[in-house]
């Protein structure tokens, strides 16, 4: 199994006819991921095209979920428009929606994370690179890619990865599959302060995903996210897991890069937060370059298995 | 995005906030003028930079406090002269100092008592929050620290917006009475709205007073804008000073690059917010220290490379780069194109540690060893910075 989406999960992409979206789009449908339909309003009643693939698209999320049984969404619209994205695909009743776009306003993200209060709807990012659970072909073909990672580097298994940093998920992933270690579902949930889905509610997933033995969990400074996470794993986990901390050089004060990256007080910085991943028995990776490395110590230490 | 105070008050008035009467001045022969608007009596002086601490801050000439207090009109000009042009040092601004460009003369006003109020995000429940507190006028790091008692936090939920019981809720917490009570309440609304309306990542008024004669104003003001938003207030975005930035952070800008100066000697050009944090890290981890923050996004093209190397190249600081690029989507080869024609259009002298990763990288890294160029393969992160952090030492 996986977390929140399968190799047959349908998917649409809000914002198909943009450079962004239409470029993702196409290598989700080369990675053999099913994108059923496309949503531009205005544009209803026309075809996406890629190779043999012929995708429709429709003027409203509502009337793709009708047409075409999508559950899931990836939103490639720009930041003005973004909001309103979110919001239209929660009310059209999907299950998951991914918000890809980068720079949306936090005023509109604390409204839109109050209106999907009590909602069917999860919502991941915005920010974020989306989510890939690999398939079984070669280089993990024929699996479900929402977003923007590359599909080729990773590989069927049973390591759940949870980031807030794009590149880094990607390092991690790499770092596994040339070790010959599956990954069961990848998680990128964004660097905005306000974010769908934590760490922690990421973490739960893969806690309860019989076919997860293992996880990553990479941070960032900035909030308390991390922190919370690993207290829970400390109280109920017992799987391995192994953690990263990104910023332990930033400068207080800036915002580096991500919007949510920023050390505000004491509690936020890498160094609080990797003292907490190891009061908490997470294995912490001394560099980026060794997150499969510490995986594989933390599972040695339980004697469990990777893969 | 941060603004100065002066046009903090500007906005906090456009809100009904009350402030001290003040006047901004940003050339000498405005001095007489200002002092003469707010009566030609005492008044307090105000350097205007970005940084905190000004009060406790020393200009660069030995003249010590970027506040303060003219007993008569000639004394005011005199001091707003000593300070205009001149380099303030502060606790927050590094010993480079900033230079101030603004002088901003308040009227005097009889302090009662100093409080703390501020409206930001609460990251955890991801709402508006009030933070108020009876210990003004001092760090709230301290207070919250040392008697987290005194700081009350009221919630707003963003689906209504502050209710006039919270704001009262806040006016009580800070214990305010009488015609003061009516005044604090009305202020926190305003305070809330301007936070709100104006897409504010934090609006902190530190210290509000209450004054002898019973009013309520915001002495100081410090307020600072969500960048992602400022697209839809373009007339808060004319507000930007870059006089304030780092130049090379406002040249990285045009390009989409994402730049922070910091004052180590090895530079790093990175495709990723988070890559580029670690990329930083490992370099400190081995024993370098890193000369900049800078992510080039996901493309990472030529031009964007070209514009990269040019900031990082004029820092004189800088004694190597290590660029760190993991081509997920982008074919590698494309990169490292982009990188030797980067290296030659900018006549690259100093040592470059290249490390890709990903599509297509055996291409990129036949392309990065045919160029002709003088520069070092990396095979992982950690190879790579101890190459680097090895060439620079």
């Amino acid at each position: 199994m996986s977390i929140l989406v399968t190799p047959q999960t349908r998917v649409l992409v809000q914002g198909i006819t943009g450079d962004f979206g239409g470029r993702h789009a196409k290598l989700s449908l080369d990675y053999g991921t099913q994108i059923v339909a496309g949503v531009t309003p205005g544009k209803g009643g026309q075809f996406f095209e890629h190779g043999t693939h012929k995708v429709p698209i429709f003027n409203t999320v509502a009337d793709a979920v009708k047409a075409t049984g999508a559950t899931a969404s990836a939103i490639f619209v720009p930041p003005p428009f973004a909001a309103d994205a979110i919001l239209e695909g929660a009310d059209a009743g999907l299950a998951l929606v991914v918000a890809i776009t980068e720079g949306i306003p936090i005023r509109d993200m604390v409204r839109v994370k109050r209106a999907l209060g009590g909602s069917k709807t999860r919502l991941v990012g915005p920010n974020c690179p989306g989510i890939v659970t690999p398939g079984t072909g070669p280089k993990s073909h024929g699996g479900c890619r929402i977003g923007i990672a590359p599909g080729y580097i990773h590989q069927k298994g049973h390591v759940g990865v949870v980031s807030r940093s794009g590149t880094l998920t990607y390092e991690a992933v790499y770092q596994l599959t040339v070790k010959n270690i599956g990954q069961s579902t990848c998680v990128g949930i964004g660097g905005d302060p306000v974010n769908g889905t934590s760490h922690l509610d990421v973490i739960k997933m893969f806690n309860d995903d019989p076919e997860t033995w293992g996880m990553i969990m990479i941070g960032e400074i900035g909030g308390n996210a991390e922190v919370e996470a690993a207290r829970w794993i400390k109280a109920n986990c017992k799987k391995p897991v192994a953690g990263f901390i990104a910023g332990a050089t930033a400068p207080a004060g800036r915002r580096m890069g991500h919007a949510g990256a920023i050390v505000g007080g004491a509690e936020d910085t890498a160094a609080a937060k990797i003292k907490v991943f190891q009061d908490c028995g997470i294995e912490v990776a001394v560099t980026p370059s060794d997150m499969a490395d510490a995986l594989i110590r933390a599972a040695q230490r339980l004697g469990a298995k990777l893969a | 995005m941060n603004i100065h105070e002066f046009q903090a008050k500007a906005l906090f008035q456009k809100f009904g906030i009350a402030v001290p009467r003040g006047v901004p001045a940003k050339s000498r022969d405005e001095f007489a003028a200002a002092v003469q608007t707010l009566g030609n009596g005492p008044c307090v002086v105000k350097a205007q930079i970005h940084a905190g601490g000004r009060g406790k801050g020393t200009f660069v000439d030995g003249f010590k406090g970027g506040v303060k207090l003219a007993k008569t009109a000639e004394e005011a000009v005199e001091i707003a002269g000593r300070m205009l042009g001149n380099t303030l040092v502060t606790i927050q601004t590094g010993p480079a100092g900033r230079k101030v460009g603004t002088v901003y003369f308040n009227e005097t006003v009889a302090i009662k008592k100093e409080y703390y109020l501020a409206v930001l995000l609460d990251r955890a429940s991801s709402r508006p929050v009030i933070v108020a507190s009876t210990e003004g006028g001092v760090e709230i790091e301290k207070v919250a620290h040392d008697t987290p008692e005194k700081i009350a936090k009221i919630f707003i939920d963003p689906a209504v917006g502050l209710q006039p019981y919270q704001a009262r809720q806040v006016a009580f917490a800070l214990g305010f009475t009488g015609e003061e009570f009516k005044a604090a309440v009305k202020l926190v609304d305003a305070l809330y709205r301007c936070w709100w309306e104006s897409d504010a990542s934090m609006v902190e008024v530190n210290p509000l007073i209450s004054t002898a004669d019973n009013r309520v104003l915001a002495l100081d003001a410090k307020v600072s804008f969500d960048d992602n938003a400022l697209f839809r207030h373009p007339e808060l975005k004319e507000l930007r000073d870059l006089n304030e930035e780092d130049p090379k952070e406002t040249e990285a800008s045009k390009y989409d690059l994402n730049y922070i100066a910091l004052d180590g000697n090895i530079a790093c050009l990175v495709n990723g917010a988070g890559l580029a944090m670690s990329t930083m890290d490992i370099i400190k981890h081995f024993g370098g220290n890193p000369a900049n923050f800078l992510d080039v996004g996901g493309g990472a093209s030529k031009e964007q490379v070209t514009a990269a190397f040019k900031i990082i190249l004029s820092d004189k600081n800088v004694k190597g780069i290590l660029v760190n690029i993991f081509g997920g989507i982008m074919d590698c080869n494309i990169i490292a194109t982009g990188i030797v024609a980067a290296a030659k259009e900018t006549g690259l002298s100093i040592p470059l540690v290249v490390r890709l990763e990903g599509n297509n990288v055996e291409a990129g890294k036949k392309t990065l060893a045919e160029s002709g160029l003088k520069l070092v393969s990396g095979d992982s992160m950690a190879d790579a910075a101890q190459k680097i952090v090895k060439l620079v030492a």
